[in-house]
């Protein structure tokens, strides 16, 4: 186990715009830490710099305290699960298996009992014999976990792992990783697009976007105290909303607005004329779709109301919203960040 | 259907004629037509005639069909130099495939790299497959010249061999033999590196990746992952490789006709000189004749090893 940390890292291609632009970031020990960022943001390719299979432009990649810059992948002590799983396609699964202890110089007959450990950790000792081919996309995932884990590493990188899975298998594969992290206790770093994901698995998140680092904090952070327009519409779904108003955005949930009555006066209760275009059915949730005229009549607002709030909400009519004053957050109009609470007062219309 | 409209004969004629190119089946033989034409007209043809003519003592002066059974083949089997062209042929196959196969695998590796003139390295390696065979080859003859060779030249230059000597390459049963060898394997080369290269391109770029993170070397990523994976394609390059050596004539041809002695003397060029320059067709088609099960099996084997191999 060990402490990563990346300080000053930037990556350029040459002739592009640099895909990792000046990262500083530092797990803790045994963390699981997610990054999280739309395609192109270089949360792989800050991934690949951490396994050594790129070299950054500028600045250091430190593993256990120590720069590992120009170290080969194979030194480093990591292990690294792929998007394809990149199981080796003429070996069989225990083969696969043992491949990083025989790599390692591990003896011969010490393998067998390391890889009865892995396999029957992930669940997949009845597998052994068969070939990548044969196995279905989820046990192929579970071969990849198997081989990386096999040889103990210090940090364990994992790219998109969930991906090719189909929505159902995803969701209890997601519930085996963490468990499976729990047990082993090694530093995870986990890359991906999915903030369901990033939520459900992150001890922190890490949110990159055009090679920088937007934020870093826990899932609860991120999501209720983003550090700019980028993450707090990144994050949640549908978005937060944002609406221009007195030299400044003032953004808040979707699930925060909702009619007047459910929002108590105690919260500094917020209250706007909302003009209610579409409502949606989805089941556990009602997501309606309209605008705040008093503020800003082109902007789309949301409201997503959980399934017992009953109040009707009709299409096309006026209906009295409101969001709790502590739940609004507010931008800086260039550039989107964060700017300190300030009292929010309508112009124009008497609270 | 008593009052069913008249079809309209013309009309549907004339869309059937429009959609005919849309069925693959027509479509399909069309396009495969020229190339069957010139199979059977090319190689079909000419096979079926040598397989008859193995069995007459047909001669150029005497072109009448006069079946003998197996005369031919006892005649031919019991000329010693029948014998010894089918050993160099052996000899001359496997060690230049063999040539082939070992650096094929170096070159691919090395042009898998990237570096500076990459392109340039790789069009230089092609080279010897675009210029005519039989072009190369005579560029080759004058390389191994018994008195301009420049090959000699660079020998006693750099104190090899003594001043103003020469090698005779092509004079010396050995060294005939061995230069007839390299210039096939200098043939054969390109076609087997490319092959073999276009099978490390399609290695994917994780799988190398994971190797190398879990801490496989470079021999281990090698002789573990990307040997065993090039595996069905180079089964398919050596295919192609003993099959056109086997058969080929032109580099004997060129460069030594046989000789000395026929040292150098294969099956297909003892064919030839016995069919076609010596006159007797039958039993220049019974050697040729030979080769067929040879051959037939060699590709039955490798096809069913490229068949059964792990492709993922």
């Amino acid at each position: 186990m060990a402490v990563v940390e990346t300080r000053g890292v930037r990556k350029v291609f040459v002739g592009q715009t640099p895909a990792i632009d000046g990262i500083d970031l530092a797990t803790k020990e045994g963390e699981y830490l997610v990054l999280l960022g739309p395609s192109g943001s270089g949360k792989t390719t800050l991934l690949r710099m951490i396994a050594g299979l790129e070299r950054p432009t500028e600045g250091d990649v430190l593993i256990g305290g120590r720069v590992v810059n120009d170290l080969p992948p194979r030194v480093r002590r990591i292990a690294m699960v792929f998007q394809s799983y990149a199981l080796y396609p003429h070996k069989t699964v225990a083969q696969n298996i043992s491949f990083p202890l025989a790599a390692g110089g591990m003896a011969k007959e010490k393998r067998p009992e390391r890889i009865k450990w892995a396999s029957s950790l992930l669940g997949i000792d009845h597998l052994l014999d068969r070939k990548p081919r044969q196995l279905s996309g989820g046990e192929r995932q579970r071969v990849a976990l198997a081989r990386a884990l096999v040889r103990e590493p210090q940090v364990f990188l994992l790219d998109e792992p969930l991906s090719n899975l189909d929505a159902k298998l995803r969701s209890s594969a997601r519930e085996d990783l963490k468990e499976f992290q729990r047990q082993v206790g090694i530093t995870t770093i986990y890359v991906t697009h999915d903030q369901v994901e990033a939520m459900g698995l992150g001890d922190r998140i890490a949110v990159l976007d055009k090679g920088r680092l937007q934020q870093l904090g826990t899932p609860h952070e991120i999501y209720h105290e983003p550090a700019n327009t980028f993450v707090a519409t990144f994050l949640g779904s549908p978005p937060m909303n944002l609406l221009e108003h007195d030299g400044a955005l003032v953004g808040f949930r979707p699930e925060h607005f909702l009619p007047e009555p459910l929002v108590s006066e105690r919260d500094g209760r917020v209250p706007f004329e909302y003009r209610v275009d579409r409502v949606e059915y989805l089941g556990s949730d009602r997501l309606v779709y309209g605008s705040i005229p008093a503020i800003s009549p082109g902007t789309r607002v949301i409201a997503r109301l959980p399934f017992t709030v009953t109040t009707p909400v009709n299409e096309g009519a006026d209906e009295r919203f409101a969001v709790a004053e502590s739940s609004l957050r507010f931008f800086g109009l260039d550039g989107g960040e964060r700017i300190p609470a300030q009292p929010f007062k309508l112009k124009g219309v008497s609270a | 259907m008593t009052t069913a409209a008249p079809p309209a004969p013309t009309a549907t004629r004339e869309r059937h004629r429009r959609y005919l190119f849309d069925r693959e089946g027509i479509l399909g033989s069309l396009l495969l037509l020229p190339s069957v034409a010139y199979l059977l007209a090319l190689v079909g043809f000419p096979l079926v005639m040598a397989l008859i003519y193995a069995f007459t003592n047909i001669t150029t002066g005497n072109p009448v069909l006069h079946f003998v059974g197996l005369d031919t083949f006892r005649a031919a089997l019991s000329d010693p130099v029948t014998r010894t062209s089918l050993r160099n042929t052996v000899v001359f196959t496997l060690i230049s495939q063999a040539i082939v196969v070992v650096l094929s695998v170096v070159l691919a590796f090395a042009l898998r790299a990237n570096f500076r003139g990459k392109w340039i390295a790789r069009f230089l390696i092609l080279l010897p497959w675009t210029t005519p065979i039989a072009l190369g080859t005579i560029a080759w003859l004058w390389m191994l010249d018994s008195i301009f060779s420049p090959i000699d030249w660079v020998l006693s230059h750099v104190g090899i061999t003594s001043p103003n000597s020469h090698m005779f390459w092509l004079g010396r049963t050995h060294l005939a033999m061995g230069s007839v060898i390299a210039v096939q394997a200098w043939r054969m080369l390109p076609l087997a590196t490319v092959i073999l290269l276009a099978g490390l391109t399609s290695i994917p770029q994780d799988v190398r990746e994971a190797a190398e993170i879990d801490g496989a070397g470079f021999w281990r990523r090698m002789f573990g992952i990307d040997i065993p994976l090039l595996l069905p394609i180079s089964a398919v390059a050596l295919l192609f490789g003993l099959v056109f050596s086997f058969t080929d004539m032109t580099v004997v041809f060129v460069l030594t006709r046989g000789g000395p002695q026929n040292a150098t003397q294969v099956l297909a060029s003892w064919a030839f000189f016995k069919g076609i320059e010596g006159g007797s067709l039958g039993e220049g088609a019974a050697v040729a004749v030979f080769m067929f099960p040879v051959l037939a099996g060699l590709a039955a084997l490798i096809l069913r090893m490229v068949s059964r191999a792990e492709v993922s």
